[in-house]
């Protein structure tokens, strides 16, 4: 394989494309899949025989705006329609070539238009089973350039000037993280792909691997050259089931293709990807943990240093990056880092997909330049909260971040604005709340969340995120006292300073930014036995008969 | 691997066959225990004591370690599974739209608690950490199958026909 083969399968598939007259790109990610694409997509393709024209029919990954699902694309006009049945079918299929089908058609223009799509350049275009589509739409192009044309020190100096922040959540920057594997010294070094997307309400992850599996395996194995690795391994959740065969089957078909495997494109770099299945553990998505868990082990974590970049995985140097933050690498390499860094805010470039979600009018993913105001995410692309109420908070970084208030709507979204605002960027998830959620069962939950999914082996983090269980629930059911409040903020601090890992040091996020911002609804629950959303149910104070 | 004896396969039954295609595909290496475990729980459904017992000799690893892997992560049951299994998705966007309710619902009407499975093994009720289907919160897992913004009606209206079977 070289980029003249490369192009010569993209012209390929542009050929077989061309003795089609239409093109229908049905989404069949997961949202869509539920609400019955398969049956759309089979109408279609009995619509389209009936009718004698020459539809192509193409089965996509998500194109973002689930909220509206089941979703199509009709090209050329890229025509987006919305909550289509198989009903529908004929019509569609009638009107390619004349006016679009007038109830189906979706004013989402606002919604896209302040939308930059990098990570997600190929969602809802590309058949992802199809290593052809993707090679037509410039795959693999930044792979084999990088094979015949740079120098491993060269490919970490791209990615550096890009200025590209790790996209699992703590915003690592990935060149240095690049840079340190590659100096590290050991014949034998590894690179893992953090697909263990555990933080409740963030689905972008599982939307990559699942609509663009060769963006991941791409990037993965330019990390390979570039940090002189010969294996890697993708770390997935099993939660995902379609998510482990997509990249099943697209780690054959590049194989099959010469892309992965010895001596890629004649050149001597030989690399290889193995899957391995998470099994339900949040702390695993902590390198440490993580690689634990891919040496069979259970997920606990260990302290740091030694970092995984000197000794990771069976101890060996091992560079271990989000799903996202390698499917922008080919991008990166293709346009160049300054192109990168050309988008974003003064320290965070580029672009970050969100899953957006909740009280919200247009769920789904969505894909912004960094440094966007997340009044323009709420208001404009989320088109507001539905339903006559009114705006609480958006809660960013899952079970390690915080809850952001209406009064701070105006600031940019980065990895430190969010940080300031006492949350963090996290993977990206945005769970929108409005007033009929109440922020001390929203704390509760989370505490919860992270209270069943300590690993159990330091003990601040075991036994804190337990007792500010108690002390919420009893907050929650109306039974706490002002003191139980200022043992909650001691503990806060306990666990957040003196946990092992980022599970247990950023548990109190969520507690700590909504009694930052909301402790009138902690003192209302307390001091006068009222929850002012009607979400918790108070114990009723057991009356003394005399 | 020829010097080291594997043991006896707990039974006849041919799925034991796929269990150690597993570990033979992995080269009986130690790190294959999740991986394997996943293997005889998608198999056999759950994992129970002769599972792990065989698994842990035929991979060489302590018992203990081979019990503690399959009590730590969430995605092994060391029981069967009902006959049917509906499972609520308890994410945070799924939260944020009752799915607490769904779950207080449905262990009503089953008689049961969330991880456990009625006593006529008809119905297992589980709950989910996320399953990614977000947007359509509140999500429910019908046998595996998706089902989105659910309500409380819709949910029990399934149940009872599974319960009537």
């Amino acid at each position: 394989m070289n980029i003249e083969e490369l192009e010569q399968i993209a012209e390929g598939v542009r050929q077989e494309n061309a003795q089609y007259d239409y093109e229908v790109n049905v989404c069949m990610d997961l949202a869509c899949a539920s609400q019955g694409a398969d049956k759309l997509r089979e109408a279609l393709v009995q619509a389209a025989e009936a009718s004698g024209k020459k539809v192509l029919i193409r089965r996509t990954g998500c194109m973002g705006p689930c909220s509206h699902g089941p979703l199509i694309r009709v090209d050329h006009a890229d025509t987006l329609y919305r909550k289509v049945n198989a009903g529908h079918a004929e019509s569609i299929v009638n009107s390619l070539g004349g006016e679009p089908v007038p109830e189906l058609q979706c004013d989402l223009n606002e919604h896209f238009g302040s939308q930059v799509r990098v990570v997600l350049e190929n969602a809802g275009y590309i058949d992802p089973e199809k290593i052809e589509d993707y090679i037509a739409r410039d795959g693999y192009k930044a792979l084999l350039t990088v094979l015949t044309e740079m120098t491993p020190a060269g490919v970490v100096h791209r990615i550096t000037e890009s200025k590209l922040r790790g996209r699992g959540g703590a915003g690592y920057p990935t060149g240095l993280k690049w840079g340190t594997v590659a100096k590290a010294s050991g014949d034998m070094k590894y690179v893992v792909c953090n697909g263990d997307e555990g933080d409740p309400g963030a689905f972008m992850d599982r939307s990559v691997m699942e609509g663009d599996p060769h963006r991941v395996i791409e990037g993965m194995a330019i990390a390979g050259y570039a940090v002189g690795a010969k294996k890697g391994f993708i770390y997935v959740r099993a939660e995902y089931p379609v998510a482990v065969s997509r990249l099943t089957t697209a780690l054959r078909e590049a194989r099959r293709r010469g892309l992965l495997g010895n001596d890629i494109c004649g050149t001597p770099f030989s690399f290889d990807i193995e899957i391995r299945l998470g099994a339900g553990a949040f702390v695993c998505g902590e390198e440490t943990a993580l690689i634990a868990s891919i040496e069979g082990k259970r997920g606990t974590p260990k302290p740091r240093p030694p970092y995984p970049a000197v000794s990771g995985l069976w101890s060996k140097p091992t560079l271990i990056n989000n799903v996202e933050t390698f499917a922008n690498i080919a991008p990166i390499i293709r346009n160049g880092g300054k192109w990168f860094a050309n988008m974003g805010s003064e320290r965070s470039k580029g672009t970050k997909v969100f899953a957006l979600t909740g009280r919200i009018s247009n769920t789904g993913l969505i894909e912004v330049p960094l440094g966007i105001k997340l009044r323009k995410i709420i208001e404009v692309i989320g088109g507001g909260v539905p339903g006559g109420h009114t705006f609480k908070a958006v809660q960013t970084g899952g079970p390690s971040g915080g809850c952001i208030p209406a009064e701070m709507l105006d600031i940019g979204v980065s990895y430190d604005a969010l940080m300031a605002a006492g949350s963090i960027m996290g993977s990206g998830g945005m769970i929108v709340m409005d007033d009929t959620s109440c922020m001390v069962n929203v704390a509760r939950f989370f505490i919860e969340f992270c209270m069943t999914e300590s690993c159990g082996k330091c003990i601040p983090c075991r036994a804190g995120t337990a007792q500010m269980y108690t002390l919420l629930t009893r907050i929650c059911n109306g039974t706490a006292t002002m003191d139980d409040l200022e043992l909650l903020e001691n503990l806060c601090s306990t666990v957040k300073e003196a946990s092992l890992c980022g599970l247990g040091q950023t548990a109190p996020n969520p507690v700590l930014s909504t009694l930052k911002y909301f402790r009138n609804e902690y003192i209302e629950h307390i001091v006068n036995k009222r929850c002012p959303a009607g979400v918790c149910s108070m114990e009723t104070p057991v009356e003394v008969l005399a | 691997m020829s010097a080291l004896t594997s043991p006896p396969l707990p039974s006849d039954d041919k799925r034991w066959k796929i269990v150690n295609g597993t570990m033979r595909k992995n080269g009986y290496a130690r790190h294959a225990l999740i991986e394997t475990l996943h293997t005889v729980q998608s198999s056999f459904g759950y994992l129970d004591d002769d599972a792990i017992r065989f698994v842990a000799r035929s991979l060489r690893v302590p018992l203990s370690q081979a019990y503690g892997v399959a009590t730590f992560y969430h995605y092994f049951s060391l029981k069967p599974p009902g006959k049917h299994t509906v499972t609520v998705c308890a994410g945070t966007a799924c939260y944020i739209k009752g799915a607490d309710k769904l779950i207080a619902a449905a262990e009503k009407r089953l008689g049961i608690q969330q991880g456990q499975t009625t006593s006529d093994g008809q119905v297992s009720l589980m709950t989910a950490r996320c399953v990614g289907a977000c947007s359509r919160a509140p999500v429910l897992l019908c046998d595996g199958e998706v089902s989105g913004e659910m309500s409380r009606e819709q949910m029990i209206e399934q149940l009872e026909r599974w319960t009537v079977e």
